[in-house]
C-alpha cells in the first residue's frame, strides 16, 4: 500500500514512515501542504495529512484535492481535539480523524481501513472462514449453526467482519459501532469483545476473533 | 492641590455639574427678572396713573372755578402731609401755591413728564429726595406740575435689586460647591475603582472594586467588574491547578517511567526483559497521556464560553447508549444496571459526546464500588424545569464530609487508593456540568452515593 505523509515535524514523519515500511507499505513524506499536493498527483492509496501547518494548513490542502476530483482516502492528524474541530476536518473532505498524542497501532489500523474502504463494494453477505453473515437478513450462522445475536453484537461483528484481517482499535470500535469518540475508562470494550467471542468462537477448535497486543482486534481465520 | 483641582475641573463629572449650573442660573435669573419687572414696573404704573388723575382732577377743577379755584385747591392739597407735590406758576414765573420750592430744573420728557430731585425739610434738616411729575399748561400761561415722591418707592427697587443679587449669588454658590461636592464624592469612588484595579495588575486577583449598595450606575458598574474578576480568578485559579496538577501527579509517574528505562539498561539483561520494560514503558506511557488529555481537556472545558452546546438532546438516548455499553462490565461484575429514563422525559440543550462521557465516567465509577450483587441506577426525569440526570449506587458511598471533594482534581479517598484510576473522571463531569450551565450534587443514597445533575431544560 502506498501512503503519503504530509507533516511539517520531519522526526515524527520520519518514524511514521519506517513503521509503515516495517509493516509491509511504502510510505512518502512531504513536509509541507504546496509539496503534499504535487506529489498527491501520482496514485497513493491513503494521504495521511496534518492540520497545523505551515503555510497552506490541512484544510485548505484537503479541500484543494477534493476540488481537482482526487478521492484518494484522507485521515486528518491533529493536536485540536475539540469534537467541532472533528467535524471540520471530516467537512473539508477528510475520510477519518486522529488526535495526537496517538498510538502507532491506531494509526496503522486506520490506514488500513481506509484504504480498504475505497475499494468496498456493497456487499450482502461476509464470509469470514466458516462464518457466514447475512448483513439484509441480519443473521449470523457458523459452520451451519445459527447464532443469536444481539443488534449491537451485530453492528460489532459487522464492523469487524467488514474489516476481517485487519486490526481495528477499541476506539475505532467505539467511533463506528457505538457513535462515540471518547476515551472511556474502563476498558468496556473488551468486554463486549469477550461477550461476542462466547458467541460465535465458543465450541469451536479454531478461534475467529483474535486480540492483538497493545492494538485491539482481528476477526480473521488466521490467527 | 492645583493639580488636584485642574483633574476636577477636566473630569466629566464636573462638566456636568457646571453644565446644570449654567442651565439653572440661567433659569433662576429669567425667574427673577420676571419678579421684579413685575413688582417695580407695577408701582411705577400705579404712580404715573395716580399722577396722571389728580392732574385731570385739578384740570377740572380749573374748568369749573379757574386760576383762583385752582390756586385755592393746590394750596389746600400742599398743606397736607402727603406724598403727593404740587406748584403751580403763573406766567411770570412766580409760583402761586404749591409745596415744593421752585420749579424744578429737570428735562420734560414726552407728555409733559420729568424726573427730578427736590428739599425736603424733615425735622429740621432738608433731604434731597427724588421725584417724578407730570406738568401741564393752562390757558393764559399758567402751569400746573403734579408729582409724587419716588424716594421711598426707589429704595424699595434697590432693596428687591439687592435681595436678587444676594439670591443669585447664593444659588451660584451653592450650586458650585454641591456640584463639587457631588463630583468629588463620585471622583473618589472612580479612583477607588481605579486603585482596586491597579493593585489587581499589580498581582492581587483577590481583591474587588468597593461596591456601596445604593443600586446606581457606578454600583452596577463596579458589581460587573467584580463579577468579570470572579471569572478571571476561577480562570487563573483552574491554570494554577493545572500547573500544580502536572507538577504533582504527572511527576510521579514520569520519574518510575524513566527510573524503568534507566535501570534496565544499567543491567545486562536478555532480550526478553528489555522488550518486557518497553512495554511496561509503553503502558506507563499511555497512561501518562491519558492523564495528561483528561487534564487539558478539564481544563479546556473549564475555559470555554458559555455558549457552547446547541443541540437539543434527549437524555434517555444518552442513558440508553451509556448504559447498553457498560451492562456487560456490570454484569460480569455481578451489578444490575437498571435505566429508568422514557424517551423525551428529558430534553436538554447540549453536547451529546460530553453528555455521553460524563455519564460514562459516572456509570464507570458506580460499577467501581457497587460491590457483586449490588445494583446502580440510572435515571432522567423533568422536575420544575429542569432535567435531572441521576446516578445512584448502593455501595459503601462517601461520607458526608469528603463529597464535595470528590469532584476535584486527582482526589482519590483513602479508602480507594487500590482501585485504578487517576482522579479525574468525576472533574470531567463538574467541568461538563458548568459547560451546560448544570447544577451537580453529590449525595447519601443510603445506602451509596447519589450524583445528580440538574440542566436547564429544552422541554
Amino acid at each position: 500500500m502506498r501512503v503519503l505523509v504530509i507533516e511539517d515535524d520531519a522526526e515524527a514523519a520520519a518514524y511514521m514512515v519506517k513503521g509503515l515500511s516495517e509493516h509491509g507499505h511504502v510510505a512518502d513524506h512531504a513536509i509541507d501542504a504546496e509539496t503534499g499536493l504535487i506529489m498527491a498527483e501520482t496514485a497513493y492509496d491513503v494521504i495521511v495529512l496534518d492540520r497545523m501547518l505551515p503555510g497552506m494548513d490541512g484544510l485548505a490542502a484537503a479541500e484543494t484535492l477534493r476540488a481537482k476530483g482526487d478521492a484518494t482516502p484522507i485521515l486528518f492528524l491533529s493536536a485540536l481535539g475539540q469534537v467541532d474541530d472533528r467535524v471540520k476536518g471530516l467537512r473539508a473532505g477528510g475520510d477519518d480523524y486522529l488526535v495526537k498524542p496517538y498510538a502507532f497501532a491506531e494509526l496503522l489500523a486506520r490506514i488500513e481501513t481506509l484504504a480498504r474502504r475505497r475499494g468496498d463494494e456493497p456487499q450482502t453477505e461476509i464470509k469470514v472462514g466458516d462464518l457466514e453473515i447475512d448483513l439484509l437478513g441480519r443473521r449470523v450462522s457458523r459452520a451451519g449453526e445459527k447464532i443469536d445475536l444481539q443488534p449491537r453484537e451485530f453492528k460489532l461483528l459487522e464492523y469487524l467482519a467488514r474489516n476481517a484481517d485487519r486490526v481495528v482499535t477499541r476506539t475505532m470500535l467505539l467511533e463506528n459501532v457505538w457513535e462515540y469518540n471518547f476515551d472511556p475508562q474502563t476498558n468496556v470494550i473488551d468486554v463486549h469483545i469477550s461477550r461476542l467471542r462466547g458467541k460465535i468462537d465458543k465450541g469451536f477448535d479454531a478461534p475467529l476473533l483474535h486480540t492483538v497486543r497493545g492494538a485491539g482486534y482481528r476477526l480473521s481465520e488466521a490467527g | 492641590m492645583m493639580g488636584g483641582l485642574r483633574k476636577l475641573i477636566r473630569s466629566t463629572a464636573f462638566r456636568l455639574a457646571a453644565f446644570y449650573l449654567l442651565i439653572f442660573g440661567v433659569s433662576s435669573a429669567g425667574l427673577l427678572g420676571l419678579v421684579y419687572w413685575r413688582s417695580a414696573g407695577f408701582t411705577a404704573q400705579q404712580i404715573d396713573e395716580t399722577i396722571a388723575a389728580e392732574l385731570q382732577g385739578l384740570n377740572e377743577r380749573y374748568r369749573l372755578l379757574g386760576i383762583p379755584g385752582l390756586r385755592q385747591v393746590v394750596a389746600e392739597r400742599s398743606g397736607k402731609q402727603s406724598q403727593s407735590l404740587y406748584m403751580l406758576m403763573n406766567p411770570e414765573e412766580r409760583p402761586l401755591a404749591g409745596n415744593i420750592n421752585g420749579w424744578p430744573k429737570a428735562d420734560l420728557m414726552p407728555g409733559g413728564w420729568m424726573d427730578f430731585e427736590y428739599d425736603l425739610a424733615v425735622s429740621g434738616k432738608t433731604e434731597r429726595r427724588r421725584a417724578r411729575a407730570r406738568k401741564i399748561d393752562i390757558a393764559g400761561g399758567f402751569r400746573l406740575l403734579v408729582g409724587r415722591d419716588v424716594q421711598q418707592r426707589d429704595e424699595l427697587v434697590s432693596l428687591i435689586q439687592s435681595a436678587f443679587w444676594w439670591a443669585g449669588g447664593g444659588i451660584l454658590a451653592f450650586g458650585l460647591v454641591g456640584g463639587l461636592l457631588v463630583t468629588r464624592s463620585t471622583l473618589r469612588r472612580i479612583d477607588a475603582m481605579g486603585a482596586a484595579s491597579q493593585q489587581i495588575m499589580a498581582g492581587d486577583l483577590s481583591r474587588r472594586v468597593p461596591v456601596n449598595g445604593s443600586g446606581d450606575e457606578l454600583d452596577r458598574l463596579a458589581a460587573s467588574l467584580n463579577a468579570m474578576l470572579d471569572r478571571i480568578e476561577n480562570l487563573m485559579t483552574a491554570v494554577r491547578q493545572v500547573s500544580d496538577n502536572i507538577a504533582h501527579d504527572l511527576r510521579t509517574p514520569l520519574n518510575r517511567l524513566r527510573a524503568r528505562a534507566e535501570v534496565t539498561l544499567m543491567s545486562e539483561a536478555e532480550p526478553e526483559a528489555y522488550r518486557e520494560a518497553l512495554e511496561r514503558t509503553l503502558q506507563d506511557a499511555d497512561a501518562l497521556l491519558g492523564t495528561f488529555n483528561a487534564l487539558l481537556d478539564i481544563a479546556r472545558l473549564e475555559g470555554a464560553a458559555d455558549a457552547g452546546p446547541s443541540d437539543i438532546i434527549d437524555l434517555s438516548d444518552i442513558v440508553a447508549d451509556v448504559t447498553e455499553l457498560y451492562e456487560p462490565v456490570a454484569e460480569d461484575g455481578g451489578i444490575a444496571l437498571l435505566a429508568e429514563a422514557k424517551p423525551g422525559a428529558a430534553m436538554v440543550v447540549g453536547d451529546r459526546r460530553l453528555l455521553a462521557q460524563a455519564l460514562a465516567n459516572l456509570i464507570d465509577n458506580a460499577i467501581k464500588y457497587t460491590p457483586t450483587g449490588g445494583a446502580v441506577r440510572v435515571s432522567a426525569v423533568t422536575v420544575g424545569g429542569s432535567a435531572e440526570l441521576s446516578i445512584a449506587d448502593n455501595g459503601p458511598g462517601v461520607p458526608e464530609a469528603e463529597r464535595a471533594r470528590i469532584f476535584d482534581r486527582f482526589v482519590r479517598l483513602e479508602a480507594d487508593r487500590s482501585k485504578p484510576g487517576a482522579g479525574l473522571g468525576l472533574s470531567l463531569v463538574r467541568a461538563v456540568a458548568q459547560m451546560h450551565n448544570a447544577e451537580i450534587s453529590a449525595e447519601d443514597a443510603s445506602p451509596g452515593l447519589r450524583v445528580t445533575l440538574k440542566l436547564p431544560s429544552a422541554a
